[in-house]
Order: C-alpha cells, then structure tokens, then sequence
C-alpha cells in the first residue's frame, strides 16, 4: 500500500476513535452501557459512509464495508436456517432428547415418515461436497424443484391466470362496480363512472395492444402494426412509472441514512 | 396527490438550499450548452442538498389521499370494532424506511378503530422490526390493550410461501405457539381464529419474496379473505393488476405512507402529535425529484440542441 493510504486510515481510525468517545458521554447515564451504544453507533455511521462513498469512486473502505456486509449477512442466514428450520421445525418433530437439548417443546405427534425425508434429502444435498457420489444431491435437488413448481402453478394458475383474465374483463360502457349510469355523473372525479369507465377502456385497449406487440406470427403492418405501436407506448410508459416508483424508493433509502447520520450520529435534528 | 404546498415552520435553510440548487441548476445548463461535460459527482451533490436540506429544516405537505390508498383506510373503517385483522411484517432493515411507516399507521388505525391485531413474519428479519412497532407504537401509544387479549405476536416461522400455503387452512399446524411460547389455544383473542380464513383483513407489508403478492396467491385468492398490500416502492408497479379484486388497496412507497398519515390526523386527530415519517419524508423527496426532473429537462434540451447542431453541419 501507498504511504498516503496509511496516512487516510490513521485519520479514519482517530476520527473514529473521536466520534466514539463523544458519542459515548452523549449517552452517560442514559443506556446500560454508554461505551458499547457509542461504539456501535459511531460504526453504523462509518459503515453507512464508507458505503455512501462508492458514489465518489470505489475506495478501500467501501470495499471493507461491503465485504463485511457479504461475511457477516451469510453468517446470519445459516444460524438463522439452523434455528428457525432445523431447530424450530424439525426437531420438536422427531426428537424428545434433541428437543429437551435445544429447550424446545416436544411436539407429541406419531411417528411420520414425511418429517425424515428433509432430513434424509438435506444430507444428500450435503453430498455435493464429495466429488465421488455429488451427483446423488441431485435427487434432493430435483425434489425441491419439483415440490415448488407443483405448488406454485395451482397457484399462479388461479391468481396470475384465470383471475387476471377474469379482472380484464371490464364494463367499457358502463361504470363498473358502482353501478351508475355514464350518463348520470360525468365528472373527472377519480372514483367518478366517467374515469372508472376511461380506466376501463386503458385496460382492454392496453392488454389487447400489448399482446398483439408480442404476437410475431404476424407482419407488424397496417392496423396490426398500429396496434403494435400503441402496445410498445404502453409498455413503455409501464415501465416508466416503474422507474418512476424506484426512484422514489431509492431516494426513501437515501433519507432514512441521512436521518440517521444527521439524527442519531450526530445529534444535528431532534 | 401532494396537494399545495402547505410549508410549516422556519424554513431559511430550505430556501437558502433552494437558491443554491437553482443557481446550481442554472450553472449547469449554461455549461452543458457550451458543450463542456457535467461530471456524475456534481449530480449526486445536487441530490445531497436536496434530500438533506428538508431533513435539517423540515418541511411537511398536507397530502390528499388517493383511491387506492383510501380503499385500505376505508376498509379498516368499515370493519365492526373487535374484528380481527392480522399485519404481517415480511421485510428487511434496508427496506424499514419505507414500510415501516405502513406498518406502524396500519397497526395505529386497527388499535383505534378497537380491532384485534395478530403480528407475524415470514422474513426473519421481520421479527425485530415487528418489535419495534410493538414497543414504539403498542406499548406506547396503546397501554391500555393488553397482550393476547388485544393482540399477539406469532413472530417469526420459517418455510415462505410454505408456512402461508398451510396457514390459510390451518393456523396451528404452522404456529402451535405464539412468539413466547405460549399455547395458541390458551389465547382467547384466537379462539374464533383456526385458520387465516377465518380473518377479516390480512396487512401484508413487504415487497420482496416472499411478500405481498405471495400473500394473494397463497392466502388471499385460496381462502377468499380481504388483503390490502404495504409495498415497496420498486415492487408496487408489480402489485396493481391484483387491484381491486385481490388486493382491496395498496400502499406503495413513502408517498402512500403519507397520503396515510395525513388521512389519520383528519380522521383521529388525537395522532397529530404522534412522530409520521411518511409525512416527514416527503419533503426531502419532493425536492430530489425537483433536481432530478430539472436534470432530465436539461439532458433532453443538450441532447436535442446538439442533435440539431450535428444535423446542421
């Protein structure tokens, strides 16, 4: 490393070191432990900066607090499989002595062979370590898939399918739900029969137009093509409000960092 | 819809950032039209002032609620006081400033209108952000409701679409017990619950997998129960075809938050007083998309200047 890289990570560390023993008095008397509250904000803080700081260009500490953040999210999810799978699900089922060790209550079911096959198929899936039988995980493998595209098509099926058919077909003439004559209201109201009615012919109009947009066993010409040109239109403003919505989330995530930084670092905002 | 800009408080830094980012902003056009390059940095500055100005001197707007957000409120409203509604908390940290603001104004509305409020989360890392609304927002705002009479806390199960493919039919077989062990036939707020069929209103606040939409497909359409979404921005768009058959509303991102808030302070103006960060937030996000819509405007009349400079040559 450069000399001028010691020199940047010798002022990090005292600025650190600064804002940890400021933060802790700030806590005198307030929390159990004044130390560890002002150390574990003060490394909030910095982890939240050294991220922040990518967007000026990519640096050791951005590298140091993403790699942290990889290490210690995979360390979470294992002990979080272990405890909530295995020791919360499995073994209540299957083990009085394994369940008293865990100080879980035993589940006093009979016996069921469908609680061993994980256990049976989570040791194949283990089998892929071993270069001589891995190829025996993909049983487990070819279950899993199996099992949740069985259970995920009943279900798309009906929600994603037949429902959404079912939804597209909507009243173009009159106002849908309520009931209510076109003739009666008309008023640029959002829950007026008149804009459930425009909504309405949006829907038909756009479904019927983005279909034809993917429909290729046509020449895209004539009425057909105009249709298919509608269809992109829709299909791009879709994803321009989409955009538009990730946006807003994106700079949601911005302000709840910067409160933090503004609000519980540094005490700027009450 | 933000509706006009009812600004409150002592704004002088606000105006002062304002200035600096229409100086800014002007600055920028005039170099950008002399052909000079805008470097990526001075726009992720722009979008500093603007989000931390509002935080520092904030600002609120008065929000007027949308259809889609008021189907949620209205529906809460409707519901006879003792129903029983179930929120569930299926997101992470990173996603919190978002939703969690959904969460704490749905769980605010239940406990008001007298509902009985089942928490659960099929995120693991739900559980401690289900905590915090139980300590900041129950705890505090609600003592008088008392655990398991008023509300429980299923916490969290392991299993995603699994645990609601079971749920929906069969409440215990998944959760025998509550987040503290405590047996749920012991507990006669679920008496009447055997499943989540039996529910009046399910929340599902969330907007990754398995979330919302997961809660239609395995909840909602199988046992015909109401469900009403909390989702994050990215993944709203995704939410509204399942709108207004399955799903009866939707919240989507902070501006539906606040549309939320606001429409509790004119219902329950007892909540006035209480912290609403959808409503905080707005500030800081109308004036990031001010900048970043003025940066569109002036990328597209470069861009078409020099297109037609290009032509002329």
């Amino acid at each position: 490393m450069k000399r001028s890289t010691y020199i940047v990570m010798a002022v990090m560390a005292l600025l650190f070191a600064v804002s940890w023993y400021f933060k802790a008095a700030t806590y005198h008397g307030n929390v159990m432990s004044p130390l560890v509250a002002g150390f574990m904000i003060t490394l909030a803080a910095f982890l939240t900066l050294a991220i922040i700081s990518f967007v000026y260009q990519d640096n050791p500490f951005y590298k140091f607090a993403e790699h942290l953040f990889v290490g210690i999210s995979a360390a979470f999810w294992m002990c979080q499989s272990f405890w909530s799978t295995i020791v919360g699900n499995l073994i209540p089922r299957i083990s009085t002595g394994l369940s008293k060790y865990f100080g879980q209550p035993y589940r006093d079911e009979p016996w069921n062979f469908v609680y061993w096959l994980p256990v049976i198929l989570g040791i194949l899936l283990l089998l892929r370590l071993s270069s001589k039988i891995g190829w025996v995980s993909r049983w487990a493998l070819a279950f899993i898939v199996g099992t949740t595209a069985g259970l995920s098509f009943i279900r798309y099926l009906r929600s994603d399918f037949m429902e959404q058919i079912s939804s597209t077909m909507v009243p173009l003439l009159a106002a849908g739900n309520s009931g209510e004559s076109l003739l009666s209201n008309i008023t640029l109201s959002a829950t007026g029969p008149f804009v459930a009615m425009l909504t309405n012919w949006v829907i038909f109009l756009g479904v019927i137009c983005g279909i034809v947009y993917f429909f290729f066993s046509k020449e895209h010409t004539g009425l057909f093509g105009r249709a298919s040109r509608v269809g992109i239109w829709i299909l791009m403003i879709t994803f321009g409000a989409a955009f538009g919505y990730t946006v807003m989330g994106r700079i949601t995530l911005l302000v709840g960092r910067l409160t933090f930084l503004y609000k519980d670092w540094l005490g700027l905002i009450s | 819809m933000t509706e006009a800009l009812v600004v409150t408080g002592t704004n002088l830094g606000v105006v002062i950032s304002l200035a600096l980012i229409a100086g800014g902003v002007i600055w920028l056009l005039v170099r950008s039209l002399k052909g000079k390059e805008v470097e990526r940095r001075v726009i992720f500055g722009f979008v500093l002032i603007a989000v931390s100005a509002p935080i520092l001197f904030p600002i609120t707007f008065h929000e007027q609620i949308s259809p889609v957000v008021k189907a949620v409120f209205d529906k809460i409203e409707s519901l006879p006081a003792g129903s029983t509604v179930a929120i569930s908390f299926d997101f992470d940290p990173a996603m919190a400033p978002e939703v969690q603001p959904m969460a704490n104004a749905f769980t605010r509305h239940c406990f008001a209108k007298g509902h009985k409020v089942v928490f659960l989360s099929i995120w693991a890392t739900g559980q401690s952000l289900l905590t915090s609304t139980l300590d900041t927002v129950v705890r505090r705002e609600f003592p008088e409701k008392r655990e398991r009479i008023d509300w429980v806390n299923l916490g969290y199960k392991a299993g995603n679409q699994g645990v609601l493919n079971v749920i929906v039919s069969d409440l215990r077989k998944m959760y025998p017990t509550d987040v503290n062990a405590v047996p749920l036939d012991s507990i006669p707020m679920l008496a009447e619950v055997k499943a989540f069929r039996d529910l009046s209103l399910i929340l599902a606040v969330g907007g990754g997998f398995p979330g919302p939409k997961e809660w239609v497909l395995y909840v909602g359409d199988p046992g015909n129960v109401p469900i009403a979404a909390g989702a994050a921005a990215v993944t709203a768009p995704q939410l509204y075809p399942y709108y207004p058959r399955q799903l009866i509303g939707i919240l989507g991102g902070i501006k539906s938050a606040a549309e939320y808030e606001s429409a509790m302070v004119d219902k329950y103006p007892q909540f006035d007083s209480v912290d609403k960060p959808g409503l905080r937030m707005m500030g800081p996000q109308t004036l990031a998309h001010m900048v970043i819509m003025m940066f569109i405007i002036i990328g597209n009349i470069v861009f078409f200047r020099s297109k037609r400079m290009r032509s002329q040559l």
